[in-house]
């Protein structure tokens, strides 16, 4: 059976699926749908939904359509997700290779900084860092990244400590190959899959993180986010909720649909390797 | 002059605060072209020896000459280029690749590693040395695991002539393959011996295959060497308590007088 079916076989692996391929379509047509500046004012405001059909999720304390920011902080916050995921998957494995391969005093300083970054709270470096270098985007994937690393640095460090006794390492070795390319073309490789399987964790913590951020207004403030339309609509909770729940909505089923996929995803390559 | 010369060769290992000596004081040299085969059972140290010639471990005590120069005394990347000259196969054909690899990679990494061949000119160097161990030049883009096991090893027998080597550690090299097919990659060994005047290391506890193959033999138990010398006068007419031990326990030998090919 192909992976694509045998994936597709499992229920939460398919609703994940779904919440995702709508998350990443939002993303996608949110320029198309909604051209121009999604924070530009765009009605009366304090419009609730569905009540105009031209604004369909009516509209902030400010005036601007819900929707349109809605779909462009779908953009931001997979953007911020799958960066941040990436950033950290690289950072931690590249780390964790280096530890597990070398061994003795390297695997002892990498080891004890990787401790060093996983005491402290990730959110409250995080924070710190956006404090002390300014908010945008780039700078919030890199702060979220710093926080998460650790965890994929672990696991693939324990991966690469069982690999390098391998005979293929050996037979690497044997033929003349440098340390570091058997380090990165024959272990690291070889270390990614424990590590990927965290991926979905790792995106949507980050994506919580970033929302997180924005709503203490550390988010891009030239981006529409969810966190951030959290905060805004946190002003005027009694008389309009649902400047605050819809965003809020979104951002439970992307979290939901990012983790459920990989879960999935998880299972499938979980049943391969039983097989093979 | 030996083409490899082992002294007072010593590797101690410490297991839960004990101290475990693998290798004890073991001497042997190797001529040019030559197979010296080390017999014996399972923790015998055989397998420790291979991987301290091979400087994948390092010794506690003693010397290694090879090709004249002490090879002990190597270091980064003059010891890489040495390692050209001295190759090594591995008991289970599969675990010896990276599991992600193709044939045509495995092949490439010595070729490129020692400037061998240029990147236009490898394919045909590929194509070349799977032919020369007896290999269908288009299995080349094929993943590793898709071959069989016969034709693993002989893969991993190409890989080890790539560069040329003056002698191979073959560390129980025939042992996971079935009769058949050992017989055709002895062959093939013996072949390229001949023609290369390759040395062999040869590591097994099969003393059947041992008394086909090798010019000599050392036996070794418990890390030390217990008898050695030409290997069917050894295999034929054991000392040692060990070699007595060890030719029983193979009764297809008993009596007979298989032929060496």
């Amino acid at each position: 059976m192909s992976p694509i079916r045998r994936f597709l076989r499992t229920p939460e692996a398919v609703a994940g699926a779904i919440l995702l391929a709508a998350l990443i379509a939002m993303a996608l047509i949110a320029p198309l749908l909604f051209p121009g500046d999604p924070q530009a004012i765009a009605g009366p405001a304090l419009l609730p939904p569905f009540q105009d059909w031209s604004l369909p999720l009516g509209t902030d304390r400010l005036g601007r359509d819900v929707l349109a920011e809605l779909f462009h902080g779908a953009r931001t916050s997979l953007a911020v997700g799958l960066a941040a995921a990436a950033a950290a998957l690289a950072i931690g494995s590249v780390v964790g290779t280096l530890a597990g391969f070398a061994g003795g005093v390297v695997d002892e300083v990498l080891m004890r900084i990787t401790d060093a970054f996983q005491t402290v709270p990730s959110f409250l470096l995080a924070l710190a860092f956006v404090s002390v270098v300014g908010p945008s985007l780039g700078i919030v994937v890199i702060a979220i990244a710093l926080g998460t690393w650790p965890g994929p640095a672990r696991i693939a460090r324990a991966e690469v400590l069982s690999i390098r006794e391998r005979d293929y390492v050996a037979s690497a070795r044997a033929i003349g190959m440098h340390p570091l390319e058997i380090a990165f073309r024959e272990v690291l490789p070889n270390a990614l899959p424990p590590g990927l399987a965290m991926s979905s964790v790792i995106v949507a913590a980050a994506i919580l993180t970033e929302a997180a951020l924005s709503f203490l207004g550390l988010g891009d403030p030239n981006r529409v986010t969810w966190g951030g339309m959290i905060a805004e609509g946190r002003a005027v909770l009694r008389t309009a909720p649902f400047l605050s729940i819809i965003p809020g909505i979104a951002l439970v089923l992307t979290v939901l649909g990012v983790y459920l996929a990989g879960e999935g995803i998880v299972e499938t390559t979980a049943v391969r390797r039983g097989l093979s | 002059m030996s083409l490899l010369a082992v002294s007072s060769l010593t590797k101690r290992y410490r297991r839960g605060g004990k101290t475990v000596i693998a290798v004890d004081d073991v001497s042997f040299h190797i001529e040019p072209g030559e197979t010296l085969a080390l017999a014996g059972p399972s923790g015998s140290g055989k397998s420790t020896i291979a991987r301290l010639v091979l400087r994948l471990i390092e010794p506690d005590a003693g010397a290694i000459e090879f090709e004249s120069d002490d090879f002990l005394a190597l270091r980064g990347a003059t010891l890489r280029a040495r390692r050209a000259r001295l190759q090594m196969v591995f008991q289970d054909p599969l675990a010896a690749f990276n599991p992600r690899a193709t044939v045509a990679r495995v092949l490439e990494d010595p070729l490129r590693i020692h400037g061998i061949a240029s990147r236009t000119e490898r394919p045909r160097r590929i194509a070349a040395l799977l032919e020369r161990v007896g290999l269908a030049a288009d299995l080349a883009p094929r993943a590793i695991h898709e071959i069989s096991g016969g034709q693993r090893q002989r893969v991993a027998i190409a890989r080890a002539i790539a560069t040329r080597p003056s002698l191979i550690v073959l560390d129980e090299a025939v042992s996971a393959l079935d009769v058949s097919v050992r017989g055709q990659i002895l062959d093939l060994l013996l072949d390229l011996q001949r023609k290369e005047r390759i040395a062999y290391l040869f590591i097994s506890h099969d003393l059947g295959v041992v008394r086909a193959v090798a010019h000599r033999v050392i036996l070794l138990d418990a890390g030390r060497i217990a008898e050695s010398g030409d290997a069917r006068a050894v295999i034929d007419a054991p000392q040692s308590a060990i070699g007595k031990a060890l030719v029983a326990a193979a009764p297809r030998l008993k009596g007979t007088t298989q032929d060496a090919s």
